[in-house]
């Protein structure tokens, strides 16, 4: 297809992998912490919830700029990570699946913690007195019936990832073919001359991307809700 | 024998039983808001009581002066909720299995097949909760309870929460249950009349104390549990159906008397509980003539009880077995009533609600 030029396509291409693996890389823990402050009491419970919703507040570039303190060359992590594993965050396209989760984190616990929060403890109770553990009880009643609000979390975070920009071109710059995302390229197409036309281009896939990701956890959701609701 | 030794305190409300529970069916009879949903939560482990000690045989499921509390996953119990409690997600076969799962593998169990015909719920085997009746919900819950190999079943009445009917069609089910599987249960209820089809133990609840325990009639019979069982006390009759005259009554043969009741949906040859309740009774010491009433029933006096207030409670044995009267103490004394006494019981057909009558298989019930 040449409606599109390589540069584009490679940005979509880039886009779709740091998306695909903030989703999934994020998504055990955005479960155990959607359960911790869904069912668990805890001291620092507000502090915990407090943080995951930070990026949502926060203006991007703090994330980005935060992340880049953090997980640079020199940060804390950032050393350990590069000199223990040889592990490098900043300015690789890791480190925009990093800040991609990140921004999108807020999104996914939110969805999960909601589903979790409506499955009944009583069911759970039932489970135990059948003989089912804790973890069992976990695996084979709570975690099923939150399915629609994990796979609509999923979703709503890959679409967030997808459109991430500020934490990304703060934390990882803009390299083509490296850092370059769609947002991130279609900044650079504005920023040149005769640039409209290709950044229009990546602007409808944006949407459409967008637009397509809401319908589907819409979608998915309601499919797994009948399924779980039991008709 | 279930042991049961509990005190917890909650706001406003100090639980502190002690009861023992031999085999068959023990109901723990009571107000709502007795605590005796705590006490078969805390049987459960659901509610873990500021102390107490509860053995079944000799497994000890809490102990707290040793320090041992089970968690609930433990204790091997099927626990029958008031609202079924399914799992929406799985079909009835996924939920009647699931207690299987996770029990021991040289637990006795019980055949799947066969519970799942004494339930009735063979066709709904692949369809999920959502699509059940309230009715058959419920028996799937007590399959479910039945298959994950208990050695104890908990049912928090369960049939609170079904209309009258279902309630008829969930009813036989929990006597096919006492008289088939050698399972004991513990029964919540506040129903006088599910208490006296079902119960073979009845302990008494109020305010969080047992106020009386013993067999079901005893315990029914006892004016001392005035506020709990007097007003609802009431005799059952076993009786096989005779015929279903023209005009819409049932004939029923008990032990050779004559008894008539609106008409029954059992067909002739069936047998029969029936529960008569005390304050449905009228006694007399001659035979009464000119009566509208259809049912007299002569026989002994064998016991007249009295309550604290203006109340007595005879037992009288008639061919058709033990029959409970509530008369007001001036009547017991004006008639003369003590023991041997001979007196006729009379009884309205249409005073006999419904609900009262039970289905048992013949020779069982």
């Amino acid at each position: 297809m040449d409606w599109l030029g390589p540069e584009e396509w490679r940005a979509i291409a880039l886009s779709l992998q740091v998306s695909f693996w903030a989703t999934l890389l994020s998504l055990p823990l955005g479960i155990l912490v959607a359960y911790a402050l869904a069912r668990w009491s805890f001291p620092g419970k507000q502090l915990l919830n407090g943080l995951v919703h930070l990026p949502l507040i926060l203006p991007p570039v703090v994330t980005g700029y935060l992340l880049l303190l953090t997980f640079g060359r020199r940060g804390v992590v950032g050393q350990v990570l590069d000199q223990w594993f040889g592990v490098m965050l900043a300015f690789r396209w890791t480190g925009a699946a990093l800040a991609a989760a990140i921004m999108a984190f807020p999104l996914m616990v939110r969805a999960i913690r909601l589903s979790i929060e409506a499955v009944d403890p009583k069911l759970e109770q039932a489970g135990a007195t059948l003989g089912a553990s804790p973890l069992w009880v976990f695996l084979t009643i709570t975690l099923p019936m939150a399915l629609p609000g994990i796979i609509a979390g999923a979703i709503l975070a890959f679409a967030k990832a997808m459109g991430e920009f500020g934490a990304t071109i703060t934390f990882v710059s803009n390299i083509p073919g490296q850092t370059r995302t769609i947002p991130s390229a279609i900044y650079a197409f504005l920023q040149a001359p005769g640039g409209e036309g290709p950044a229009m281009k990546l602007v409808l896939i944006s949407v459409g991307v967008a637009m397509a990701a809401l319908l589907m956890s819409e979608y998915v959701g309601r499919r797994v809700a009948a399924r779980v609701g039991g008709r | 024998m279930l042991e049961v030794s509990l005190r917890h305190r909650f706001e406003g409300f100090a639980l502190d039983v002690n009861f023992r529970a031999p085999p068959g069916v023990t109901v723990l009879f009571g107000r709502s808001g007795s605590g005796k949903t705590s006490i078969v939560n805390a049987v459960a482990g659901l509610l873990m009581p500021d102390a107490g000690r509860i053995a079944a045989g000799d497994w000890l499921l809490l102990d707290t002066e040793r320090g041992l509390r089970l968690a609930p996953h433990r204790r091997r119990l099927g626990y029958i909720f008031q609202e079924g409690r399914l799992f929406a997600h799985l079909t009835v076969r996924q939920n009647l299995a699931y207690g299987g799962w996770f029990a021991p593998k040289g637990a006795p169990r019980e055949d799947f097949g066969r519970v799942v015909e004494m339930l009735g719920i063979g066709p709904l085997l692949e369809r999920r909760p959502g699509a059940l009746s309230g009715g058959e919900k419920q028996r799937v819950a007590i399959g479910r309870a039945l298959l994950s190999a208990p050695r104890l079943i908990l049912a928090d009445e369960p049939l609170a929460a079904l209309d009258e009917d279902r309630k008829a069609e969930i009813l036989p089910y929990f006597e096919r249950l006492r008289d088939t599987v050698n399972i004991p249960i513990l029964y919540v209820s506040h129903s006088a009349s599910e208490v006296a089809r079902l119960a073979t133990t009845v302990i008494a609840i109020e305010a969080g104390r047992v106020v009386a325990q013993g067999p079901a009639q005893q315990v029914l019979g006892d004016p001392a549990v005035l506020p709990v069982g007097a007003r609802e006390a009431g005799a059952v009759l076993k009786a096989r159906i005779a015929r279903h005259d023209d005009d819409g009554l049932t004939e029923l043969d008990a032990m050779g008397v004559s008894l008539f009741l609106p008409r029954l949906p059992q067909p002739p040859g069936s047998e029969v509980r029936v529960r008569i309740a005390a304050h449905d009774v009228i006694l007399s010491r001659a035979r009464p003539e000119g009566l509208s009433a259809l049912n007299i029933l002569p026989g002994v006096v064998v016991e007249v009880r009295q309550g604290e207030g203006p109340g007595a409670l005879v037992s009288l044995d008639t061919a058709a077995g033990r029959v409970l009267a509530r008369v007001t103490r001036r009547s017991a004394l004006a008639l003369g009533l003590a023991p041997g006494v001979g007196a006729h019981a009379v009884v309205k057909s249409v005073s006999v609600a419904p609900s009262d009558i039970g289905g048992g298989r013949p020779g069982g019930g």
